[in-house]
């Protein structure tokens, strides 16, 4: 099995046992950062997907909508387009902020506590 | 004489008249790198120095260096070209490209950053046999990086032809030995600290001569973009439907398949190239490499927002036959923007071509110098120090064998790249992105993500999606069977579609679980349990 895994580097903490591994994964501290980030992460690709292959199949079969003048010469393919790029922005915006209010400090606590050596 | 060939010699005409200059500002961008890669090679004594750069960049030097990595000549050259000939088509590319660093950003940049070392390899076989799971990581990554390595090299022989007027087979076999040789030397003496300030060298050109060229557009139609696209519409004879999707793509039933397929890969395989994924092990922490996707996305979004004013620009001010007779595909529309912005007999014209024509050669160097670098690294770390030597490797031993892979690596890419220097190799990128979203995803997303997943899971997905990627390619229309294919004169393209990704993707992912469910060895639970704490906490992160 794979007991070669490559050893910490020098400037690091010492690496918990497989032991301490195992412990912290069946803990309600852990299940809980993973959930936080699973049931954040996950939903919102799938979403973004979609959104993404909706406007891919907009584009293929949906041309007389697409071509449809808003503002000038500017249509509705236009708009789509910009907002599959706004919506982009805001995600990556949405999820960094979800990322430091609710993964970070978790995650610190469980890396201090196990780099610590407790 | 037709109309065509005088504009291909007045392009031609144009072109050498400006060599001078062209050639000088490109070999002051070649000095200036060779300065910061000696400088770089001073610095880089030990392997997280080679492969990480001392993982010591800041988010935003990484987020800079991992746009440079990423705006190929495809995307700038390529998108810019292709919405100066097909209008919104053109645009569509540049939308796949941005909306994939989410997956990159949500699912893979920080768990690799936490759990992996120095290559892609690190995170497949962490729970996994070392040794066959490494041998197809590796495998993998060279094919990918060679195929993408391929498709800039043959770029640059098309550019150079072009712009320096250099049409004979020895000066374009030139070409491609002299951007070979600097890649090499890039990577083999400045590593990854190099590579990386060379690729945020041009990084900041590359933005700094897009941002020149969109505003002199704007500023010519008063900054109105309705403006804009309307003469453009107009100037390319094809009217309102110039502005909507499908010159390109809406021509069949086959064509909208296509697109689709293409749309698949380049949403999911920007998070599967090797080239990418090492840059996430350059910055301290995951912290730190989420924030640079963060300005990855801002710089690649705005940089694709102007590409649309590019593009449109070039079809409102130069007429379709002149770009067409530039070059068949719009790859040399942006150029000849440039030229006309300036105005074509004046010396400013001369000096905007002269300065966006160095610009593409400075991105092209730096894309092939990050391939390199991607796939001597997965050579040196995953098949030599962990199949070869079975990790027995010292750190030193290592290095050198990365820089030995280096130059063995550019020596293939010189020879390949010569020998294809006429053969239409474009759609090799497209190739290169549905080869890392049916081969690496589904094998990272299932090493990352799924308890059960094992070793011969790992194998048949990565295998898999290999083997399916790039045989349906073999028998597509980019290889042969189509004027614009690899091998126009035969025609054994079964396969309709240009890009196999609709096909490819799905079954890489399928076979990860064929392989898994099917296995008789149970799966690594406890390490499993290891690499989900260390991937989402960072604890004993390199």
């Amino acid at each position: 099995m794979a007991t070669d895994a490559p050893p910490p580097s020098k400037e690091q903490h010492k690496l918990p046992s497989p032991e301490e591994f195992t412990e912290v994964h069946e803990s309600a501290e852990f299940g809980e950062l993973r959930r936080s980030y699973r049931s954040f992460a996950f939903p919102l690709t799938v979403g973004f997907i979609a959104w993404y292959l909706l406007y891919v199949l907009l584009s293929n079969y949906a041309g007389d909508f697409m071509g449809t003048k808003v503002v000038g010469n500017i249509n509705v393919a236009f708009v789509f387009g910009i907002a599959q790029f706004v919506t982009t922005f805001l995600i990556a915006w949405w999820y960094s902020r979800h990322a430091a209010a609710k993964l970070d400090p978790k995650a610190e606590a469980i890396k201090t506590r196990m780099e610590g050596g407790a | 004489m037709s109309p065509a060939m005088t504009h291909v010699q007045l392009a031609a005409n144009e072109a050498s008249e400006h060599r001078p200059l062209i050639i000088t500002l490109f070999a002051l961008f070649v000095v200036a790198t060779l300065f910061i890669t000696v400088w770089a090679g001073r610095q880089t004594k030990d392997a997280a120095d080679f492969y990480a750069g001392g993982r010591s960049f800041s988010a935003f030097q990484n987020g800079l260096a991992v746009s440079g990595d990423y705006m190929s000549a495809a995307s700038f050259l390529g998108i810019a070209g292709a919405i100066a000939l097909f209008g919104y088509d053109g645009f569509l590319y540049s939308i796949g490209f941005l909306v994939a660093w989410l997956v990159a950003l949500l699912l893979v940049a920080e768990p690799l950053r936490n759990s992996g070392r120095y290559t892609m390899g690190d995170v497949l076989a962490y729970r996994m046999r070392q040794r066959p799971v490494r041998t197809a990581a590796g495998t993998s990554t060279i094919v990918v990086s060679i195929f993408y390595l391929l498709a800039q090299m043959a770029g640059a022989g098309v550019l150079v032809s072009l712009l320096l007027g250099i049409t004979s087979d020895a000066g374009k076999i030139l070409i491609v030995a002299l951007v070979g040789v600097l890649m090499i030397v890039y990577v083999s003496i400045g590593g990854m600290k190099g590579t990386t300030w060379v690729q945020m060298v041009k990084a900041v050109l590359l933005i700094g001569g897009t941002i020149l060229i969109t505003f002199l557009v704007l500023l010519k139609f008063n900054f109105n973009i309705s403006d804009l696209l309307g003469t453009a519409a107009e100037n390319s004879g094809k009217g309102a439907a110039f502005l909507e999707p499908g010159l390109q793509y809406g021509a069949t039933g086959t064509t909208k398949l296509d697109f689709i397929s293409l749309g698949i890969a380049l949403v999911l395989g920007t998070a599967g190239l090797p080239h990418i994924l090492i840059r996430f092990y350059t910055v301290p922490n995951a912290k730190a490499a989420r924030k640079s996707v963060n300005w990855a996305i801002g710089i690649i979004g705005g940089f694709y927002l102007m590409t649309i004013a590019l593009g449109f620009g070039a079809a409102a001010l130069i007429s379709q036959d002149e770009i067409i007779a530039s070059n068949p595909s719009g790859n040399t529309a942006a150029p000849l923007l440039a030229l006309h912005l300036g105005g074509v007999d004046s010396a400013w014209g001369a000096i905007l071509l002269a300065t966006i024509s160095a610009v593409a050669f400075a991105t092209i160097l730096a894309v092939v110098a990050g391939l390199t670098l991607a796939s001597s690294s997965s050579f040196a770390h995953d098949i030599y120090a962990n199949v070869i030597r079975k990790g027995q490797a010292t750190e030193k031993e290592e290095v050198r064998a990365a820089r030995l892979a280096t130059i063995g690596i550019g020596a293939v890419s010189i020879l390949l790249g010569a020998l294809a220097r006429d053969l239409n190799v474009a759609g090799l990128v497209a190739l290169a992105f549905a080869v890392a979203a049916s081969a690496n995803l589904p094998t990272i997303l299932y090493s990352l993500f799924w308890k059960r997943f094992t070793t011969q899971g790992a194998l048949w997905s990565i295998y898999g999606g290999l083997i399916v990627a790039v045989g349906l390619v073999l028998f597509s229309p980019v290889v042969s069977g189509d004027p614009k294919a690899m091998f126009p004169d035969v025609d054994f393209a079964w396969f309709p579609l240009k890009n196999p990704g609709i096909i490819s993707i799905p079954f890489g992912f399928l076979m990860g679980w064929l392989g898994t469910v099917l296995s008789k060895e149970e799966p690594d639970v406890k390490k499993y349990a290891e690499l989900e704490v260390r991937s989402l906490t960072g604890t004993g992160a390199h």
